[in-house]
C-alpha cells in the first residue's frame, strides 16, 4: 500500500545545497506527505529532507550526488519534484566565484 | 593577525589601524561599538517554564525576523528567509529542549545547543558554508536577546559600526542612508554581511586587529583597508579628496564599461577578465570585454566526486570559447596546490606555497595533466584558445610541457579527433621568471601572475593582516619586476599581459601602465572601474 521511490541527481549549482537552495529544497519538500529522506552517498546516512537544519549540516557542494528516497502517500511525485528541483539549478543563476582566489 | 597602530608624526593623537578592505568606499563619523554587554537571564530552575521561556523567545526572535523580512530585497531577504526557516526547524532547538529536560537553564541550553551547530560549519574546508557559521551565531544572538528581553540599542546615523564581527540582522536593522561604515577586529570578506555590504555600498573592512575602547569620529577608507583615529589636519584632507575622487569614479564607470579602454593620452589598453567558472561568463556581455586573460581550472578539480574527465573539461572550455564569439580565451592548466589543495591530486606540505604546486604538480603526475591536455587541445578546434602554464620557474618545465601537447596532438591525429594546437604562453609569477625573462624566450605569451609575484617577492601574504601592508603590487623592486618582462615582451615581439587582482584596482592601474603594460585581466566586477582607471591614466 505504501509506495516508495528513489531517485539521484547531481548537483550542478555553483556552490552547491547552500543557503537559499536549502531553503527551496525543503520548502519544497514540506508539500509533500511522503516521509522524504536524502544522503551523500547510496549507504546514508539518511537525513530528513524537510529539515533545514539537517540538510545544510550535510553541506554539499557543487558536483555532489544526492540520492533521494521518500516513502508513502505521492512518494514519486516528491522524488520527481526535488529531482527536478535540483536539475533546474534551483531556478537561480549562478551565484558566480565567492572564494577570492589567487591569480 | 592584528593591526598595529602607528603614530604619525603631523598628528600626535593620530591613531591609523590596516585591515582588509571587504567592501570598498569612504565613511566618516562617530565610531558605535555594537557588541554592549547582554543582560543576565535569571533562571526559574523549572524544565516546564524555561520550556516554556525557550519556545516564547524563539516565537518573538521569529516575529522580529520576519518583520525585518517584510522591509528587506534581493540578497538580504534571501539571508534572512534562510534565518527563518532554520529557527522554525524544530531540529535546531530538540537538543536544547532535551537539555532543559535534563535541568539545563533555557539560555544555557540554546547556546549549546547552536555552539554545537556553529562548530560543524566552522569546520567545513568550504568558505561559504564557513561563512554560514556567522549567520548561526546571529541566529543564537536573536533568541538569546528575546529571552533577556534585550532590545539593541541602535547605531546613530552616519556612524562606523566597529566590533568583532557583525551580525546580518544587525547590519539590516542599521540606517545606512546617512552613510556610514563597518570597521572589524576579526570578520571575513566571504561573510554574508560583506556580501550585502558591497551590493549595498556600505564601506566595510575586516581583520583591523584590536581596536582602542574609545569614542569619538573616525575616518575608514575601505577603498585601501584603512581605519583613522584622532585624525585632524592633513590627513582629513587627505581622506576627503580621496573619498570624492572614489565617489565620482564609481558615477563615470558605468559609462566606460561598453566603450574600448583608451589612457588619457589615447593609448589604447586591451582590458579581458578572469574567469573562475563557465558559470561566470552567463552574467558578462562578451562587448564589454577584449577576452578572457585567464580562466581558471580548480573549479573542476575541487569536486568530490574526483578528478573531472576529459569530457567534462572540453565541454567546460568549449562553452567559454563558444561565449567569447572569436575573442582570445587563456586558459590556465590546472594550478592546485597552495593554497587551492586539491583530494587525491595535492600533497601535504608544510609549506605548499614553496612546495608542488602549478606545474610542478601537473608534470610530477603526468598521468593527470595529460587529460586536461588532450581537453583544451580538443577544445581548442571550436574557438580562439590560448593555454598558460602556472609557477614557472625554470625553461625545461616548459619544454616538458609542450612536449607533452605535442605528443597528446600526435595521439589525437592518429585517432582521427578534431584538435588544433593552441598558442602556449607562461604565467610570470615565480620571481626566477621575471628577473630573467630571456630563459622563456621560446613562450608565445607571458602573462604576470601579480598576486604570487607581489607575495613571493615581498615575501608576505596578501590574506594575512598582519603582513598584508607588506603585500603591495606598487613597491617598486616588484613594479620594476613587471617593467622589466613588459620591455622584453616589446622588444623581442612576446605579448605581456597581467592578470592578478592589481590589473582591477584602479588604484595600481597608472603604476601598471607607467611600467608598460597595454594588457590587463580584471574580475568582471572590477571591469567598469579599470576601464576609467585607465582613460584617466596619462600613459
Amino acid at each position: 500500500m505504501s509506495a516508495t521511490a528513489s531517485a539521484k541527481v547531481e548537483i550542478t549549482h555553483a556552490v552547491g545545497l547552500h543557503a537559499r537552495p536549502s531553503v527551496k529544497f525543503t520548502k519544497l519538500a514540506k508539500t509533500f506527505p511522503a516521509t522524504i529522506e536524502m544522503a551523500l552517498a547510496e549507504d546514508g546516512p539518511w537525513i530528513d529532507a524537510k529539515s533545514i537544519v539537517k540538510v545544510m549540516a550535510a553541506k554539499a557542494p557543487k558536483g555532489t550526488v544526492l540520492h533521494l528516497r521518500a516513502s508513502g502517500e505521492g512518494a514519486s511525485d516528491a522524488v520527481d519534484a526535488l529531482v527536478a528541483l535540483v536539475t533546474r539549478d534551483f531556478d537561480e543563476a549562478a551565484e558566480g566565484d565567492v572564494h577570492a582566489r589567487t591569480a | 593577525m592584528h593591526g598595529r597602530p602607528d603614530r604619525i608624526s603631523s598628528a600626535e593623537s593620530e591613531l591609523r589601524f590596516t585591515g582588509i578592505s571587504a567592501s570598498a568606499g569612504y565613511a566618516h563619523g562617530p565610531l558605535f561599538r555594537f557588541e554592549a554587554p547582554s543582560a543576565k537571564y535569571v533562571t526559574s530552575a523549572s524544565p516546564a517554564i524555561e520550556t516554556e521561556t525557550l519556545k516564547a523567545a524563539i516565537a518573538k526572535a521569529t516575529e522580529r525576523l520576519a518583520e525585518l523580512v517584510a522591509s528587506a530585497a534581493g540578497e538580504a531577504a534571501d539571508m534572512l528567509e534562510f534565518q527563518l526557516a532554520m529557527l522554525a526547524d524544530d531540529s535546531l532547538s530538540n537538543p536544547a529542549l532535551a537539555a532543559i529536560e535534563q535541568g539545563a537553564a533555557a539560555d544555557e541550553a540554546w547556546s549549546d545547543a547552536l555552539a554545537n551547530e556553529i562548530a560543524g560549519y566552522e569546520a567545513s574546508e568550504d568558505d561559504y558554508f564557513r561563512a554560514r557559521a556567522a549567520d548561526l551565531k546571529d541566529i543564537r544572538q536573536q533568541v538569546l536577546d528575546a529571552l533577556t528581553s534585550s532590545d539593541s540599542v541602535s547605531a546613530p546615523p552616519g556612524a562606523i559600526l566597529t566590533g568583532s564581527d557583525i551580525a546580518p540582522t544587525r547590519f539590516l536593522a542599521t540606517d545606512w542612508t546617512q552613510g556610514g561604515g563597518i570597521a572589524l577586529s576579526a570578520g571575513s570578506s566571504a561573510s554574508h554581511v560583506a556580501m550585502l555590504a558591497r551590493s549595498r555600498g556600505v564601506p566595510m573592512v575586516v581583520g583591523l586587529g584590536p581596536l582602542p575602547d574609545q569614542d569619538g569620529i573616525a575616518l575608514l577608507d575601505a577603498e585601501h583597508g584603512t581605519l583613522l583615529l584622532g585624525a585632524a589636519g592633513d590627513s582629513v584632507e587627505l581622506f576627503q579628496s580621496s573619498a570624492e575622487a572614489f565617489i565620482g569614479r564609481r558615477r563615470k564607470a558605468q559609462d566606460y564599461l561598453r566603450k574600448p579602454a583608451v589612457t588619457a593620452s589615447g593609448t589604447p589598453v586591451r582590458v579581458q577578465v578572469n574567469i573562475a567558472d563557465p558559470a561566470d561568463v552567463d552574467s558578462i556581455d562578451i562587448a564589454t570585454c577584449d577576452g578572457v586573460g585567464l580562466m581558471r581550472t580548480e573549479f573542476l578539480f575541487g569536486k568530490p566526486g574526483g578528478l573531472p574527465d576529459e569530457d567534462t573539461q572540453y565541454r567546460a572550455y568549449r562553452k567559454v570559447l563558444e561565449w567569447a564569439d572569436g575573442k582570445p580565451v587563456t586558459i590556465r592548466t590546472v594550478d592546485a596546490g597552495g593554497d587551492k589543495p586539491v583530494p587525491g591530486f595535492t600533497v601535504d606540505e608544510g609549506n605548499p606555497f614553496l612546495g608542488l604546486r602549478g606545474i610542478r604538480l601537473s608534470l610530477a603526475r603526468p598521468d593527470i595533466f595529460r587529460i586536461q591536455i588532450r581537453a583544451l587541445l580538443r577544445a581548442a578546434a571550436r574557438g580562439n584558445l590560448k593555454v598558460m602554464f602556472p609557477m614557472i620557474a625554470v625553461p625545461e618545465e616548459y619544454e616538458r610541457a609542450t612536449a607533452l601537447f605535442a605528443e597528446e596532438a600526435r595521439a589525437l591525429t592518429a585517432a582521427g579527433i578534431a584538435h588544433k594546437q593552441p598558442p602556449l604562453g607562461i604565467m610570470v609569477e615565480v620571481p626566477s621568471a621575471a628577473i630573467a625573462p630571456e630563459l622563456f624566450a621560446k613562450a608565445a605569451f607571458f602573462s604576470i601572475g601579480s598576486n604570487d609575484l607581489t607575495q613571493y617577492v615581498m615575501a608576505a601574504a596578501r590574506d594575512n593582516a598582519a603582513v598584508a601592508a607588506l603585500n603591495s603590487v606598487t613597491n617598486p623592486a616588484v613594479l620594476r619586476l613587471i617593467e622589466a618582462v613588459a620591455t622584453f615582451g616589446r622588444e623581442h615581439s612576446i605579448p605581456v599581459s597581467l592578470c592578478g587582482d592589481a590589473g582591477g584596482n584602479p588604484a595600481s592601474i597608472p603604476y601598471l601602465l607607467k611600467a608598460g603594460l597595454r594588457d590587463l585581466s580584471v574580475v568582471p566586477a572590477q571591469l567598469a572601474l579599470a576601464k576609467a582607471a585607465i582613460a584617466e591614466a596619462e600613459a
